[in-house]
């Protein structure tokens, strides 16, 4: 589905992702951790195609497209969605209106006629039920004096209610309570299907005891520097990211 | 237009033409000038009564000795006074022989907006069927108003019809020596919308000026009266969101209101006159002086408007609380792109006890716009327990354009509680690329954006004008981001 070749990309000159190589198929999760500053965000900028970024180097074939070459609305209508590390609020606009207008775009793409407005509805309260969101927050003004928990699982429900091919979750569990942690987590669950996939960025192994990876990578200053299974994240909880930062001296004493 | 109003075109389009407004005066056109002989001409070409006449010669010697505005933000335009041509009988030619003739650009608009082809017609000037004139619209309109006791008629027509209601009120809002352009208007008024609600009446339908004129060529110094009498309702709407092409390079309309005890004028306003082009110019220069009073207890008036066109908005929509527990608002919406320049606001007269205000007014400012807010909140020494509350919101698209808002306030009593809360935020990359992320490109982007921080007053608007605002805005600003 996704396959990214030596991806390199750069920020006011500075240079951010160094060569980023990963293949994600459908039906599988992807985690990847890494310690702050990384690069974790700025390679699902690059993946949206946040204008801030210049790619230097590399590719990035999705479904047999040239993702790159894709302006960003183009990229989420063929199936990519990000769930935002610090979700917008945008003041006026309701959270209802945002996304019928959202799903509509998409539709339209696809050659598809606009959601008639029951259908919608229904729509509207299934996703809600499976992600057990407020229906309260969905009338209110996208975000606008959302809590941070409630914003990350508005980017959920969005998610449920635009049900992409590729899903990007940026420390999605970063500012949930426990509970919280629990519902949007088996949100996801239900999501999954040999048809999507998801790319779930975070600090910590428990998120991925919910939603269980296929793969663990580790990005560290613009690079994937080791990959594994869940297991690793487990070994990463115990020991921190000190023995992956120098691989080399690692290996030698080891 | 509205919905209703193209079933109304569809359902009479069988109706022959009986009567209607156009009365029937010779096409004349006065040679360019402004005099004394001038406004004679006009007064005697219209049959005018002499205390008429008196009034406009009142008015032009106000207008010669008033100097120019100076306190605007902006650097006030050379008219040339004398270049002007002040009387034009009423336009009875269609412009066009058919839509083909019709600028492209103006008809790709015009679609956008949703406007059915035969409406079109209308407001492109182009010769329609006798079965689609909007008169005969409006005739059947006038039936329903006849029922009800209502007046809606052009001014030219209530002064030989109803001179005593005429005399009575005619600049008792606004006198003939208000301002330069007020006097100008007093002077040379060509004509305007007339009406009157009758005691206790509530006024069935939205009265709309878009009825009333029949080739959509509003003239060029408009005078508006509406009166609504004790314990009535109006809702008024002026304008259409169409694009309004016009030779005219300035407009200086009049409007009065006038609000008796309990009763109740709701004025709506889309403003979309062209603007120039990319640098400003040909653009309209509208110079507007509205103004309401609300004479007996529990009076309301509440101005909407929605101001996207003119190269030169400059108006303040005001009301005069003089009866006690009246009230009065404004919402407003306006937008400035390329050269455009609005510099627009209210002024709420508190004189009556526990009157309030509600000042509701969203900027936009788009390329190189500049958008000034400009409100006065005045409360006399009687005005016990006066309330008023203003917000007033600027939103910046881009960095080469400015927002400015100028409150002043006035009170003499103490009881008084004035509110005023101001913001002003920016359409960010990161709402776009938010908005992107989901499939949403940046045009529409803006469009939601832009709409939900006008909601608050494009809410005021009657629902199918409300639609078409909202598009309208979105229509406006194509293409002022990225
Ligand atoms: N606009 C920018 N200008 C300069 N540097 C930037 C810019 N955007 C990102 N960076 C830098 O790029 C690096 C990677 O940032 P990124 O947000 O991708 O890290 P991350 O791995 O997501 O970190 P965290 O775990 O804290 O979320 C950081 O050093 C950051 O400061
Ligand atoms: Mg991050």
């Amino acid at each position: 589905m996704l396959s990214i070749k030596n991806l390199q990309a750069k920020v006011e000159d500075k240079q951010i992702l160094k060569g980023i190589n990963l293949q994600v198929n459908a039906g599988e999760v992807h985690a990847i951790m890494g310690p702050n500053g990384s690069g974790k965000s700025s390679l699902a900028s690059v993946l949206t195609g946040r204008e801030n970024y210049e790619v230097t180097d590399g590719e990035v074939i999705f479904d047999g497209k040239n993702l790159l070459e894709l302006s960003p609305e183009d990229r989420a209508r063929e199936g990519v969605f990000l769930a935002f590390q610090y979700p917008i609020e945008i003041p006026g606009v309701s959270n209802i209106n945002f996304l019928r207008t959202a799903l509509n775009e998409i539709r339209a793409y696809h050659n598809e006629p606009p959601m008639e407005a029951k259908e919608f509805l229904r729509l509207t309260r299934e996703k809600q039920k499976l992600v057990e969101f407020d229906a309260k927050l969905t009338n209110r003004s996208l975000n606008e004096g959302f809590s941070g928990g409630e914003k990350k699982r508005n980017e959920i429900f969005q998610l449920a209610m635009l049900n992409p091919k590729l899903s990007i979750l940026d420390e999605t569990d970063s500012g949930l309570d426990i509970d919280a942690l629990r519902i949007v987590s088996n949100g996801v669950n239900k999501l999954r299907s040999d048809k999507n996939a998801f790319i779930v960025i975070t600090h910590y192994q428990r998120l991925l005891e919910y939603i269980v990876p296929d793969f663990v990578h580790v990005l560290y200053d613009g690079r994937i520097v080791k990959s594994g299974t869940k297991e690793l994240a487990l070994e990463l909880e115990e020991k921190g990211y000190d023995w992956i930062k120098e691989p080399a001296t690692t290996a030698s004493v080891g | 237009m509205a919905k209703n109003s193209a079933d109304i075109l569809e359902e009479y389009s069988d109706k022959e033409y009986e009567y209607g407004f156009v009365t029937d005066i010779e096409m004349d056109i006065a040679p360019k000038g402004l005099n004394e002989d001038i406004i004679r001409f006009i007064s005697a070409k219209k049959g005018e009564p002499q205390w008429l006449l008196e009034w406009r010669l009142k008015g032009y010697e106000a207008f010669l000795k008033q100097p120019d505005p100076h306190w605007q933000n902006f650097e006030f335009p050379q008219i040339d006074f004398q270049d002007i041509s002040y009387y034009a009988a009423p336009r009875t030619k269609a412009k066009y022989k058919d839509m083909n003739e019709v600028d492209p650009e103006l008809i790709a608009t015009f679609e956008k907006l949703g406007i059915p082809l035969s409406e079109q017609k209308i407001l492109a000037g182009v010769a329609v069927d006798a079965v689609f004139d909007s008169v005969s619209v409006a005739t059947t309109f006038q039936e329903t108003l006849k029922e009800h006791g209502i007046i809606f008629s052009s001014v030219s027509k209530a002064v030989q019809e109803h001179p005593e209601l005429i005399q009575k009120y005619l600049g008792s809002v606004v006198p003939y020596s208000d301002n330069k352009f007020a006097a100008l208007n007093s002077a040379v008024f060509s004509d305007g919308s007339f009406v009157y609600i009758p005691k206790g009446v509530r006024c069935p339908m939205e009265l709309s000026t878009y009825f009333r004129i029949n080739s959509g060529n509003t003239g060029q110094f408009e005078r508006t009266l509406i009166i609504a009498d004790e314990g009535s309702y109006v809702s008024y709407l002026e304008g259409c969101t169409a694009p309004k092409r016009d030779e005219n390079q300035m407009h200086a309309a009049v409007v009065e209101l006038v609000a008796l005890e309990n009763a109740e004028i709701k004025y709506s306003t889309v403003q979309n006159w062209y603007p120039g082009d990319k640098d400003g110019k040909g653009g309209i220069y509208n110079f507007v002086t509205k103004r309401g009073v609300c004479r007996g207890a529990n009076a309301k008036i509440s101005w909407t408007q929605v101001e996207t066109g003119s190269a030169i908005t400059w108006k303040y929509p005001s009301v005069i609380l003089r009866g006690d527990h009246s009230s009065g608002e404004f919402y407003s919406v306006a937008v400035t792109k390329n050269k455009q320049i609005a510099d627009t606001g209210t002024k709420m007269f508190h004189i009556g006890k526990g009157t309030k205000s509600r000042i509701i007014s969203k900027g936009i400012s788009a390329g190189e716009g500049q958008n000034s807010y400009r409100g006065l909140v005045n409360v006399g020494s009687k005005a016990e327990n006066a309330r008023n509350f203003t917000q007033c919101d600027s939103l910046l698209i881009g960095d080469r354009c400015g927002a400015h808002t100028f409150p002043y306030i006035e009170s003499k009593n103490r009881t008084a509680t004035i509110e005023h809360e101001a913001t002003t935020s920016k359409i960010g990359e990161d709402q776009i690329f938010y908005l992107n992320q989901r499939g949403i490109d940046t045009e529409k982007a803006v469009a939601l954006i832009v709409n939900g921080y006008a909601k608050e007053v494009l809410n005021q608007l009657p629902m199918e004008f409300a639609v078409e605002a909202q598009k309208l805005l979105s229509i406006t600003l194509e293409g002022s981001v990225g």
